[in-house]
């Protein structure tokens, strides 16, 4: 019953994905051959429009086409979170797999380095440095990384530091393979599935900062068609014209579920004794 | 010329507890020198030591006539060609993302454009593959499984087959059957015994299990608290003069 019940959650999960997939593949190529406004285009005879041909999403309160402006959105926060996340993940990983394989002081060194970039609430770092720095979607990247790549780096040390025990890799030693081969073909297949689980999950995690704090006015900045800040833009016309923060929300709450069910099969199909066992 | 001498051989992890003490002995080519002792006696570190994975305090590991112990990872290389090991636990020695295929052709994907075979034809990787599955008596089918759809008795089939994938001069079988059950035991024993003959190879049987060492060992050595205590030919295992541990050890399987 149990067993029957995660295959089919599995297979919906797949179904679930496919769909989104095809479906943002779809609103790419309708956005990049139908686009027909630009997002910034003022025209204040057209404003807070209903749905028509003309603007299926209808205008916000300047006239601007919303649908131009949600999937340029999708761009921006999608596009600015995937940035963060590389970069992060860039950083973190190296400087986890040398502190892990490496041990003794280079680790203890990274790892209090890392401990210490722990120790900040990630919203609250990005709050000081906009304020130090000034309000800007590049300083929220900066924010972010900063925050992020200790998760990144103390995974992968961990993975290493338990796997570089293994008689496996005393035999790749005796085999004659050198460290960064044995780092390379021997851990990093035990890091990928690792850190792309937990990348995929980060992604929703990272475009909800990126939204969030663009809405409270620290991140993106207006006119720019990021999703968050399309909320707060829209906040005096919740009453009147609710649908200028459904769609800014709707995306978000997509964007952010399908990331979150990326990492969920990305688990799954990393996990090499489930694959064999369905 | 010895295949291996060990003169002298001291090692401690840390200072004032020695873990080997004065270990001299030798092996010549197709022999098999039995070691037996209690766990912490320091086989082990020894079997670490003899396949350069450990530096010694003092002393020296001759391979033919070269001494090892002084050469950094990079001379030590083409060495490790000769120095193959099996190691206890077959359930860690394969890596387990890696299809069996992969971690048998570790060795092979290294050094195998450089060194010539004798019994083996290596052509094609495939092909090679196959021959080295067939020597340890496993089905070409199994090469495409991840270890843990393998027993235990299998996996060590395969470590097997990666020790003796490039005909090594030595190979040091640090108690490779010490955790199977006894059926797989004997059958990996009469394999090990096979593949000598066919392949001309030397073996180190580290063990603690003396009916082991005794099936497939010319000369036995007893290593307790890392010091070699008693050493004699297979024959003479129940000869009445032997060192009082040696006896100790013999009583338990009485």
């Amino acid at each position: 019953m149990t067993s029957r019940l995660t295959i089919n959650r599995t297979r919906a999960t797949k179904v679930f994905l496919s769909a989104f997939l095809i479906l943002i593949a779809a609103i790419a190529v309708y956005a990049f051959l139908i686009l027909k406004h630009d997002p910034s285009f003022v025209d204040l005879n057209e404003r807070l429009l209903p749905m028509s041909w003309q603007h299926p999403f209808g205008t916000d309160h300047l006239g601007r086409d919303m649908l131009t402006r949600i999937l340029l959105g999708f761009q921006l926060t999608v596009g600015y979170g995937f940035l963060a996340l590389l970069l992060a993940v860039a950083i973190g990983v190296p400087i986890g797999v040398i502190a892990g394989f490496k041990g003794g002081l280079v680790d203890r060194l990274l790892m209090r380095v890392a401990d210490a970039f722990l120790a900040f609430p990630d919203t609250v770092v990005a709050i000081v440095l906009s304020g130090l720095l000034g309000a800007g979607i590049e300083n929220l990247l900066l924010a972010i990384i900063l925050v992020k790549w200790v998760n990144y780096a103390r995974l992968a040390r961990s993975t290493v530091v338990t796997e570089r025990q293994k008689d496996y890799i005393t035999m790749a030693k005796i085999n004659g393979l050198s460290e960064w081969r044995i780092m390379w073909k021997h851990l990093f297949p035990h890091l990928i599935g690792h850190i792309l689980v937990l990348a995929s999950l980060d992604l929703g995690k990272i475009i909800l900062l990126i939204s969030s704090l663009s809405y409270i006015g620290l991140g993106a900045q207006p006119p720019a068609p990021e999703w968050g800040a399309m909320l707060n833009e829209a906040r005096p016309y919740f009453q009147t014209v609710p649908a200028l923060m459904i769609y800014p929300g709707l995306a978000i709450v997509t964007v952010v579920l399908l990331s979150n069910l990326l990492g969920d099969y990305l688990r799954d199909k990393f996990d090499v004794k489930k694959e064999v066992a369905e | 010329m010895r295949l291996l001498q060990l003169n002298n051989v001291q090692k401690s992890y840390q200072p004032g507890i020695p873990v080997l003490t004065d270990i001299n002995f030798s092996l010549d080519r197709k022999e098999c020198l039995g070691i037996v002792g209690e766990s912490g006696c320091g086989k082990s570190t020894l079997a670490r030591c003899i396949l350069q994975l450990e530096g010694l305090d003092q002393g020296e590991i001759l391979f033919e006539g070269t001494p090892l112990q002084d050469k950094g990872e990079r001379e030590i290389r083409p060495y490790r060609r000769h120095l193959q090991t099996v190691m206890q636990n077959p359930a860690s020695s394969l890596n387990p993302k890696l299809k069996i295929r992969h971690s048998l052709m570790e060795p092979f994907r290294q050094y195998g454009a450089q060194v010539s075979l004798s019994h083996f034809q290596h052509g094609s990787e495939e092909g090679m593959a196959r021959q080295l599955m067939e020597a340890v008596e496993l089905s070409p089918d199994l090469l495409s499984r991840y270890p843990h759809e393998l027993s235990g008795g299998q996996k060590q089939r395969i470590s097997i087959a990666r020790a003796i994938s490039l005909e090594p001069a030595l190979v040091v079988l640090d108690e490779p059957t010490s955790s199977l059950d006894v059926l797989t035991q004997m059958s990996i024993l009469k394999l090990l015994d096979h593949l000598r003959d066919a392949l001309d190879l030397s073996y180190l049987f580290i063990s603690h299990d003396l009916l082991a060492i005794q099936a497939l060992s010319q000369k036995i050595l007893v290593m307790k608290q890392g010091q070699i205590v008693d050493r004699f030919e297979k024959g003479d295992l129940f000869a009445d003069e032997r060192h009082p541990y040696t006896q100790q050890l013999i009583s338990l399987f009485d």
